[in-house]
């Protein structure tokens, strides 16, 4: 499957209280926490983003609290996917149970542009950017986090043993 | 093949010999936990699943604690949620308000996370009961509704970083400055993915409370875990908490680790993290004129009776800048109360401190002292993003419990040597 949007570009250490500040985890409703996207880096970012954009970060994106609403945050907003640097460990963990697509490709903030349109092949992990025509690949995703996205996040997976 | 503590307790709990650094591997956990933020997505996702029993009911802590008392209705939602889903499945350890404290502080104390557990919890914060001895790390909503189904989690086994804390501390340094100091060295992604093994010395000559200081902020340099072997420190305060049988690991000798950093610390001062990251770090010599509108002394870092006697020493006697809010938060109603048995709580009082009921509050800008647009905090807690204790415009500076209440006397950061 391809995902394709315009590009949101952020920097390193892009923490989950900017992504969603703990004023609104009053809520576990993906489409309200959308509401509030981003908002400690950008408060109109939610105004702005248009479904299937995609979000390209620095290093140690999602560092910081453990909170799911995280990801559904970003899933809320419409975000297909993000690219980063580098995730922090509990949102890449997050990210796969959850289900929002992520992609670690080391390189990727030198040669994307905020307001690029972008395509990744989530199959085999190639990017391309449609503005200026440079092709990037991600990261290998690890094969039981490949068989998490497959059956449809950690739940699934959960139960499709129990019955087996 | 010679293993790490970290490496022989995942063995242990994944029924095998050893396991390698990489190697994705299922295991058996002792205590699975979530808190008012995360345990109604983590129910929710239980309940949709159909299934009719929990895996083990003493083994899942729900602790109400992020926006309790109940800031608004929505948090009183949240809550209702842990409340009857406890009473609906037998959850033994579900603390009501009067016997919740913050989890990271509550379940030490409580007995519930023993050395050479596997604990899980859906806060990032878990890794502080690597303090004890056990393999504790943040996961989830989505884990912990999984764990609570099978009992089990999965996982990379982490490669392990080894820290060696060498020499004498100063008077007023602490666990916090230590951890401070090593984020400030490794930055804030500089141990992704690793589990951060505390030795040395100085570690030996640490409380359990400093301890339990440097394991929580081992996620602020992005690690899996924090961990410090069991010596007769951890025993003495495992002992008479235990109810269940325990096992102490050790890394062997030649264990294997990803890097080994060694740090004279006789010469470290008090360490202040700048905003908006915690590897901002400085000494508080170099921290030049900061003037602060709160300070507050608390959370899951630094809110233990340890924490609140060395801000008392500082406050004796004393009152704060009159252009000062300061806020102590004594993590649960047993720091509370032996706070209150010291005399401690006068002492803030006097000073012209507010007491808080135990809670995290301040601490994520949920309630209890939020910061308004452009105002600066001195904290003892651990993190300090943009908008973390409130408006983005605020500011947050990471300090021990001693800086923090010499900055409230002073009305800006400094050390208690000044006053
Ligand atoms: S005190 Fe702060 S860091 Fe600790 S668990 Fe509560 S909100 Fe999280």
């Amino acid at each position: 499957m391809t995902l394709e949007g315009r590009v949101w570009k952020f920097g390193d250490n892009i923490d989950t209280d900017v992504i969603i500040p703990a004023p609104y985890l009053v809520t576990t409703d993906m489409v309200e926490l959308g509401k509030h996207c981003m908002e400690g880096v950008d408060a109109l970012f939610a105004e702005k983003v248009s479904p299937g954009d995609i979000i390209v970060a620095g290093t140690n994106f999602g560092c910081g609290s453990s909170r799911e609403h995280a990801p559904m945050a970003l899933k809320g907003a419409g975000i297909s996917c993000v690219i980063a640097e580098g995730f922090a460990r509990i949102f890449f963990r997050n990210a796969f149970n959850m289900g929002l697509a992520i992609f670690e490709s080391p390189g990727i903030v030198q040669g994307i542009q905020e307001g690029d349109q972008v395509s990744v092949d989530q199959d085999t992990g190639e990017i391309i950017d449609h503005t200026n025509g440079k092709r990037f690949l991600a990261n290998p995703i690890p094969p039981f986090m490949q068989e998490l996205i497959e059956v449809g996040g950690l739940m699934s997976h959960v139960m499709s043993k129990r019955r087996t | 093949m010679p293993q790490t503590i970290t490496e022989k307790i995942l063995a242990a709990h994944a029924g095998r010999e050893t396991v390698a650094p990489g190697e994705l591997i299922n295991v058996r956990i002792d205590m699975a936990l979530a808190n008012d933020i995360t345990a109604p997505i983590a129910i929710d996702l239980f309940e949709k699943s159909r299934v009719e029993s929990v895996f083990d009911p003493e083994k899942i802590a729900l602790v109400p604690d992020h926006f309790v008392p109940n800031k608004d209705i929505r948090s009183a939602v949240q809550v209702q949620a842990m409340r009857t889903f406890a009473r609906k499945y037998h959850i033994k350890h579900f603390f009501e308000l009067g016997e919740m404290g913050i989890e990271h502080v509550l379940l030490p104390e409580k007995g519930l996370v023993l050395p050479g557990d596997v604990v899980i919890g859906a806060d990032s914060h878990t890794c502080t009961y690597g303090a004890l001895g056990s393999f504790a790390t943040g996961v989830g909503s989505t884990d912990i509704a999984a764990a609570m189904i099978t009992g089990e989690a999965w996982f990379r086994v982490p490669e392990s970083i080894k820290f060696i804390y060498h020499g004498r501390l100063g008077k007023w340094v602490s666990g916090k400055d230590l951890i401070l100091y090593t984020i400030g060295d490794i930055g804030v992604d500089g141990a992704t993915y690793r589990a951060m093994e505390f030795t040395g010395d100085v570690i030996k000559d640490l409380t359990m409370a400093g301890r339990m200081t440097m394991a929580n902020m081992a996620i602020e340099a992005g690690a899996k875990s924090g961990i410090i072997a069991p010596d007769e420190v951890t025993l003495d305060y495992i002992k008479p908490r235990a109810k269940r049988s325990f096992e102490s690991y050790a890394s062997d000798p030649d264990a294997a680790y990803a890097d080994v950093r060694t740090y004279d610390v006789s010469n470290i001062e008090p360490q202040v993290a700048f905003p908006f990251l915690p590897e901002n770090t400085r000494g508080i010599s170099a921290v030049g004129t900061v003037p602060i509108d709160q300070a507050v002394i608390g959370s899951c870092t630094n809110g233990r009776i340890e924490d609140l006697r060395v801000a008392a020493s500082v406050l004796k006697d004393r009152a704060i800048d009159k252009n000062v809010r300061l806020i102590i938060v004594p993590a649960t109603p047993a720091v509370y109360r032996q706070a209150m048995a010291e005399g401690l709580l006068e002492i803030f009082l006097a000073a012209k401190g507010i007491v808080s009921p135990p809670t995290c509050g301040p601490c994520l800008g949920g309630f209890m002292g939020v910061l308004g647009p452009g105002e600066r905090a001195v904290s003892t807690t651990n993190r300090n993003f943009v908008g973390r204790m409130g408006h983005t415009t605020s500011e947050v500076y990471l300090a021990n419990p001693a800086v923090a209440a010499a900055s409230a006397i002073l009305g800006r950061i400094g050390s208690p040597e000044e006053l």
